[in-house]
């Protein structure tokens, strides 16, 4: 795509880099550009080099892009050890130094001269020539110093990369009015203005200029992480449970913020064994909950996972991935959490995961976990990572406008329990072997009359009472484990898939993958059709109950198949064998688990391993199929 | 119109009425503790006049956690040292409900004891009553937290090198605004406890001295006790903290010279539960949260109209 910005600000953590690019990408909204937005960060609250990238287009846009074309490096005001060969390295240059790499050729580069000092730069001059870069070094700290305080610094920096891209300056204007006040607001204008103006006045000998675009209809700009709290809340979720954890943190504040405004409760408790307890006693008792972690809090949510199982109590968590194992990278995206959230716990798996693909999806099967869980009383899992929560991306607003569902599903009233079977002892017959229609034998609450029964951690009867009995047993786990035939059942008559294709139907080739890399392949896939191959993708959200026809029809139309993960051992591609018992000699892996996600570019490389022996990008690792 | 017609029903029950006809006959082992802890709890609950329906009992795993098949009420038999945490999370959602969590020592003191500080400290308005018996007596007799030093086992065949756990203490610097101990040979002590407990705004902690006649054959049958209230030697006001921590721990070094005392160490009067906690911040509804889902006149909010930060 040639009529695309790809505007990345660079910088050290903790100097303002993420609100200075969400109003940015925000604007470029409002102007009537589709935007996506990169994140990426140290674990690191004060220093270390942090970028993000706004992704600007006329078109939709899907994906992070390859590389990208405009740097704004701010310099790192936490820099550690900058005049020593120490483990952090030269800080102070990395805002620059570590953003060249990926800079395209013809790329503009915006630099803070009073923090970095060019010098410093290894072969700048040299490469800055054979890229054919634009270079603008400004004193942005001097020129925030001057009027304000020095983290104002961002705000000189929007105001000469918007003036060398000839972006007008209204709507950057309109919503630092929103966000500021007082002096604070006329100061920062001010340095934008200036900015912008001194800059406008120089000469410029790049040929990037900000596209114009134009939406249809509203649009909202919202992260992964935000769209899954919004499916929660239009769900009827009033409750949640949890302790911190980097990235599933993002839900779990934002809920924490929302919650109380609409009545409901959240719980910031000891560990994650009790934040998903308590998911479970608030569920038991009546409510709609949630409870979520990443990896490492997943791993003690295990117990509690299986008793909700056992007991049947409906519930959703969510799990963040990121890079493992242990404590792994905190900040840093990866998929390799599949096998450990599908088959975590003792015993036979009844749970139900979704794996959404963007942000839109996010929201949907956010949604359709609390249907599915409160329908079936089963636990339902939202399984996400650090880039799908974090990138921000704009949404037609009319896509949130629908009705909430606060429905508890299968939940009998007193009126209802007055007629429903019970033990002769008058005990409710709460998990009966046989309750007909999807294997589900409705619940009651604990405060309603006739509906007493006793939710069982051990094997019991149908009232919930301890038993051992190997005719009950039998009974009792082919209907656990039968619901998620009927789940499959239900997915498979629904007019919308939660899997997506995209593609010439009859492609020679396919490109499959599952949850946050779906936007990516897409691109990639697009990219390869343009450039004369015949290829499709899959996109897999449905991880448990599997799509077995959906994925057995795309295998089975192509003649060989790139598996697209974010795992060292290819977990996906091993979900597919395992659930398909077969295609394993069609499916290729492409790999990538250096902490970034993928890049369309990567994706087609892998593509062209298969066809042409090329070797794949060094950042990814290609295993070809079993048997080749 | 409430969807919970179980709740505050107003009348009397008999303690007959929490005996579960499908189960009606305890299976721990003759002499067991734990039969006494059913007895004080069925008695407790017909004083207080509470249906059956408007109990939710929450146990633990271990012998303890069978209290759940021979008591009549809405039950949970959770996890080994997990009650706590599903016990609170039901009396947020529905204020309520008379919510009762059990387990034995090595439940709440041990597996358990992350959630025991913390539901102390956040004073959740719940009685907690701990089968304390020295020892794990489900998996066979197993050294547990509470077992005296020295004390010999399968797992620790040369005996103990550790110190037990000082429940009662443990209890009262954690947080609880409501700490007792009795025991299985005192029955009317024990109901009379827990009525107090149950009635108790706020997290009341019963240390429930139940001998294991199978598993613990050398442990004391908990006699003779003392009842601290009963006896001239300790005077002290429950309702100050620093005296009831004097008493507790003499109490606890007692107990492993063979003198049980027993009584009410700790009543904190004027906390504000937690519930009420989250009420005063706004973080926590005045109407049970479990009522709004059966309220059909409700307008539940939506996400569409909390979108102006993202415009």
């Amino acid at each position: 795509m040639t009529d695309e910005i790809i505007w990345r600000i660079a910088g050290g953590s903790g100097d303002g880099i993420d609100s200075t690019s969400q109003n940015f990408a925000k604007a470029l909204m409002r102007s009537g550009l589709y935007v996506f937005t990169h994140r990426h960060y140290p674990s690191r609250i004060r220093g270390g080099h942090t970028y993000v990238e706004v992704r600007a287009s006329p078109e939709p846009v899907k994906s992070r892009g390859d590389g990208y074309n405009c740097l704004l490096a701010l310099g790192d005001s936490f820099a550690r050890n900058p005049q020593e060969d120490a483990y952090y390295g030269d800080e102070e240059m990395k805002p620059i130094r570590e953003n060249l790499d990926e800079l395209r050729e013809g790329g503009v580069i915006v630099y803070d001269e009073g923090l970095i000092d060019i010098d410093e730069i290894p072969d700048f001059e040299e490469r800055v020539e054979e890229n054919d870069w634009h270079v603008y070094p400004l004193d942005l700290r001097a020129r925030a110093r001057e009027k304000g305080r020095e983290v104002m610094r961002n705000t000189a920096g929007v105001g000469a990369t918007a003036a060398l891209l000839e972006y007008d300056l209204d709507h950057i204007q309109d919503l630092m009015s929103d966000a500021m006040s007082g002096d604070v607001l006329e100061t920062n204008l001010e340095i934008l203005e200036d900015a912008y103006e001194d800059v406008k006045e120089t000469e410029f000998t790049h040929d990037l200029r900000m596209p114009t675009g134009e939406h249809d209809e509203d649009q909202v700009l919202l992260s992964g992480s935000n769209a899954i709290a919004y499916g929660a809340i239009d769900a009827g979720c009033r409750f949640i449970s949890g302790y911190p954890m980097t990235p599933w943190t993002e839900v779990f504040s934002l809920m924490s913020n929302y919650l109380p405004e609409l009545g409901g409760i959240s719980e910031q408790v000891e560990d994650e064994i009790a934040a998903a307890a308590l998911a479970l006693g608030a569920s038991h008792a009546g409510v709609k909950s949630m409870s979520g972690s990443s990896g490492g809090g997943f791993s003690l949510m295990t117990e509690p996972l299986g008793l909700a199982e056992m007991t049947e109590t409906p519930v959703v968590f969510v799990e963040a991935m990121r890079a493992g194992p242990a404590t792994g990278m905190p900040t840093k995206p990866e998929q390799s959490d599949l096998e450990h959230v599908l088959y975590a716990s003792q015993g036979d798996s009844t749970r139900v995961v979704f794996a959404p693909g963007n942000v839109e999806e996010a929201y949907e099967q956010t949604r359709a976990a609390f249907e599915i869980a409160y329908d079936y009383h089963v636990p339902a899992i939202v399984l996400y990572d650090q880039k799908i929560g974090g990138e921000l991306r704009n949404v037609d607003e009319s896509f949130f406008d629908r009705e909430p569902a606060p429905d508890l599903g299968a939940t009998l009233t007193e009126e209802e329990l007055a007629e429903a079977a019970h033990h002769s002892s008058g005990k409710f017959n709460r998990y009966q072997h046989d309750p007909g229609e999807k294997g589900v034998s409705p619940r009651s609450i604990p405060g309603q009359k006739g509906g007493r029964f006793l939710a069982e951690s051990n094997e019991h009867t149908p009232q919930g009472h301890i038993n051992e009995d190997p005719d009950n047993r039998i009974a009792q786990v082919n209907r656990r484990l039968g619901k998620h035939d009927s789940i499959r059942s239900e997915f498979n008559e629904s007019e919308d898939s939660h899997q997506t294709v995209r593609g010439p139907e009859d492609a020679t080739y396919g490109i499959m993958t599952f949850g946050s890399q779906q936007g990516t392949v897409e691109e990639a896939v697009d990219e390869l059709n343009d450039a004369g191959y015949s290829v499709k993708a899959m996109g897999v959200s449905d991880l448990m109950p599997f799509p077995e026809s959906e994925v057995t029809e795309f295998l089975e139309s192509v003649e060989e198949c790139l598996v697209v993960e974010m795992t060292a051992s290819g977990q996906f591609r091993g979900l597919v064998q395992r659930e398909l018992g077969r295609f394993g000699p069609k499916m290729h892996s492409l790999l990538k688990y250096n902490g970034n996600p993928f890049e369309p570019q990567e994706v087609v490389d892998g593509f062209r391993s298969i066809l042409e022996g090329d070797e794949p990008a060094a950042t990814t690792r290609f295993v070809p199929a079993a048997g080749d | 119109m409430s969807a919970f017609n179980a709740i505050d029903a107003d009348r009397e029950v008999d303690r007959e009425e929490y005996t579960p006809g499908i189960e009606p006959q305890a299976t721990w082992c003759p002499g067991c503790g734990d039969f006494s802890v059913l007895k004080a709890l069925k008695g407790a609950m017909s004083e207080l006049g509470k249906d059956p329906e408007e109990i939710l009992l929450v146990t633990g795993i271990g012998c303890s956690g069978k209290l759940n098949s021979y008591f009549d009420s809405y039950g949970f038999h959770t996890l080994h040292g997990r009650a706590l945490p599903v016990a609170r999370a039901a009396k947020l959602a529905n204020p309520e409900l008379e919510v009762v969590a059990a387990g034995g020592d090595g439940d709440g003191y041990g597996i358990g004891g992350n959630h025991f500080t913390h539901t102390a400290r956040e004073n959740h308005d719940i009685t907690y009553i701990v089968f304390n018996n020295e020892i794990f007596g489900l998996t066979k007799g197993q050294t547990s937290p509470t077992s005296p030093k020295g004390h010999k086992s399968k797992t620790q065949p040369h005996g103990s090198a550790k110190d037990p756990v000082r429940p009662l203490s443990m209890s009262l610097t954690a947080g609880s605004s409501y700490v007792a101990r009795t025991a299985a040979v005192n029955p009317n002590q024990a109901q009379e406890i827990l009525v107090e407990a149950i009635q108790h705004d706020g997290f009341s902690h019963i240390d429930f001295l139940t001998q294991c006649p199978t598993w613990n054959k050398d442990a004391k049958q908990y006699v003779p006790y003392i009842d601290i209230q009963q006896n001239e030697d300790y005077e002290f006001d429950i309702s100050n903290r620093q005296e009831a921590a004097e008493v507790i721990y003499d109490t606890e070094l007692a107990l492993h010279d063979g003198e049980v005392l027993t009584g009410r160490y700790y009543q904190q009067e004027g906390r504000l539960s937690y519930t009420q906690e989250k009420q005063e911040i706004g973080e926590m509804p005045e109407e049970p949260l479990a009522e709004r889902y059966h309220d059909d006149d409700y307008e539940w909010e939506r996400c569409y109209d909390m979108l102006d930060a993202h415009r």
